[in-house]
């Protein structure tokens, strides 16, 4: 490959990373320093980790206590596991009603697969907020499902769904199947459909076919997919804030109220790490897989 | 071969996507449909009535609210534009740089990271930056600055895909013509490439428009955006006023989504017409 464009290179590369690094990488640096501090009365509300004395002489007063407390208090263990648990199965859920999706897509035909993709797409880009919002329109007591059954005699008295883990459940659904749907459907599409002859050809029933060739080539779609569902799912405020009751603690939300309710900064800065700690495993597998699709 | 592979699509795979279909399109309808009724009680039909639509332009809050997500919206999405095209053209043209590895990382890891860690962790460096430089003040600088960051991954992904399929020799005879390498690239590629630009400017105008996590971080007492506002009132219960706003953002929104992917199919379509003949 011939190497142009030397000079100017670094006018190309330069903005982007410098800018992400300044306002993506850095503030987790930043995150981690308060982590550290205190909570105290004054604008910022956090205590000073590093400071320069009268004699210019560098000081760190770094305090445990934010991490000690995070295990001390239970509410946090109680909303990690929450949260991850919601998540976890929000994600099989998605993928057991994703995967036939993607798969009617990939076998439609090439002229209107675009079309089809665009039309579960266009949820997702559609305001999040609002989605929910919809959503609750439709579970809440005398909300849409309700109303619905009850006219047609199926039930006696409304179904409580809003303030429980199944409004959660079906939020967390709703918002991010087409994420689970994009990825299969991108691995899917792509699969050599001459195996399938093959294999059709040397005897094999359809369903043999799909569990010996289908489903393992797709691996890399139900995993790119289940990371794209998971990640943001353990990380969610808008739908266990709004949909949920207030045993529905998800992490997020108990970082929110750390924030914004109790003012407590350090303390939310160390709900913020460890979460992001917990969320290094699941990251870096998707890192690795969308690379990996990038490339191939 | 092409029947065989249409012959593999069974009704029951239909039928799951298009009840999924249906699934994703219900509550947004029903929304719309509750939006024109005339009753303040959210579950009684009292007829048809656009007097919730009335009512907002009334509503100074909501006016205000708009208008600052809307100038945020703008600002954020050109500047993501900007940026993300820079780095899709570092990665695909430039096969090894310093940095490319902590690029690619930071371009991808604002898809998958939870808003409410990005929030928290931007809200911490406008502040620390603040005492440290007296910069930035907390308002639409901050939201639009953290805008910014996760849209222009948003714009590197769309247009490194379509960067990478454009065809290099063009540009290469461009440039064996005499012109510059920042001229045949503006001339040859950047039309190549302008319909995934467009539309990523669109997807960025709409996630933008639509965040309510980020900001509510990083905006500071004084500044509201519309999901805020929306996110305030919501938290109170359905009303119908809330309906009306939402049908509309729901519809405008819309029509900037299926735009931008009518842009990316039309383009899409017109390439592999083009390969087909010129394979011919």
């Amino acid at each position: 490959m011939k190497t142009t464009w030397r000079p100017g290179r670094w006018l190309i590369i330069l903005p982007p990373l410098i800018f992400l690094l300044v306002f993506f990488l850095i503030p987790f640096a930043f995150a981690f320093k308060i982590s550290f501090a205190e909570a105290a009365p004054r604008v910022p509300p956090f205590t000073d980790v590093i400071s320069f004395t009268a004699n210019h002489h560098l000081q760190l007063a770094i305090s445990l206590g934010n991490y000690r407390y995070l295990l001390t208090d239970e509410v946090y263990g109680v909303a990690y596991l929450y949260s991850l648990r919601t998540a976890f199965f929000s994600t099989l859920i998605c993928l057991v009603l994703g995967y036939p999706m993607a798969y009617a897509i990939a076998r439609s035909p090439k002229s209107s697969q675009g079309l089809l993709l665009l039309i579960i797409m266009l949820p997702f880009w559609t305001s999040f907020l609002l989605r929910v919002y919809a959503l609750e329109g439709i579970i809440r007591d005398n909300g849409f499902l309700n109303t619905v059954l009850l006219h047609l005699g199926l039930i006696d008295h409304p179904l409580r769904i809003m303030r429980t883990s199944l409004a959660v459940y079906l939020g967390i659904i709703y918002s991010y199947l087409p994420f689970m749907v994009l990825p299969l459907f991108a691995t899917l599409e792509k699969l050599d459909t001459t195996l399938l002859e093959a294999a059709a050809d040397l005897g094999s029933t359809p369903r043999r076919a799909f569990l010996d060739i289908t489903l393992p080539l797709s691996i890399p779609g139900v995993i790119a997919g289940s990371m794209l569902v998971f990640i943001p799912a353990v990380g969610e405020f808008v739908i266990p804030s709004l949909l949920g009751g207030p045993n529905n603690l998800m992490i997020g939300r108990v970082l929110w109220d750390e924030f914004f309710g109790n003012h407590d900064w350090p303390v939310a800065s160390a709900v913020a790490i460890a979460f992001l700690l917990l969320l290094a495993v699941p990251i870096a597998i998707y890192q690795y897989y969308n690379v990996r699709q990038l490339e191939a | 071969m092409r029947r065989a592979r249409e012959e593999r699509s069974p009704t029951a795979l239909l039928t799951v996507l298009f009840i999924g279909i249906a699934l994703l399109y219900l509550p947004i309808l029903v929304l719309i449909g509750y939006s024109f009724n005339s009753s303040p009680l959210v579950n009684v039909w009292g007829g048809f009535s656009t007097t919730w639509y009335g009512q907002l332009f009334h509503n100074r809050q909501l006016l205000e609210a708009a208008l600052l997500s809307l100038e945020v919206a703008v600002t954020a999405s050109s500047g993501a534009v900007l940026l993300g095209t820079l780095a899709a053209t570092a990665l695909v043209r430039f096969a090894r740089f310093p940095g490319r590895a902590l690029l690619t990382g930071m371009v991808n890891a604002p898809l998958v990271m939870p808003e409410i860690i990005t929030g928290i962790t931007q809200l911490l460096l406008f502040v620390s930056m603040m005492q440290l430089f007296g910069w930035p003040h907390r308002g639409f600088t901050t939201i639009v600055l953290s805008h910014v960051t996760f849209c222009a991954a948003y714009v590197t992904i769309t247009v490194q895909s379509r960067l990478a399929a454009a065809d290099r020799s063009l540009e290469e005879a461009a440039m064996d013509l005499g012109a510059s390498p920042a001229r045949a690239f503006i001339e040859i590629t950047l039309p190549i490439i302008a319909p995934a630009i467009i539309s990523s400017w669109l997807l960025c105008f709409t996630l933008s428009l639509d965040d309510l996590v980020i900001s509510s971080f990083v905006a500071g007492p004084g500044a509201s955006t519309l999901p805020m506002v929306i996110y305030s009132k919501v938290k109170l219960g359905v009303s119908p006023d809330v309906n009306a706003l939402a049908s509309l953002i729901v519809c405008a929104v819309g029509i900037c989504i299926f735009v931008a992917g009518w842009l990316m199919m039309r383009s899409d379509r017109r390439r592999a017409l083009e390969t087909q003949l010129a394979g011919r």
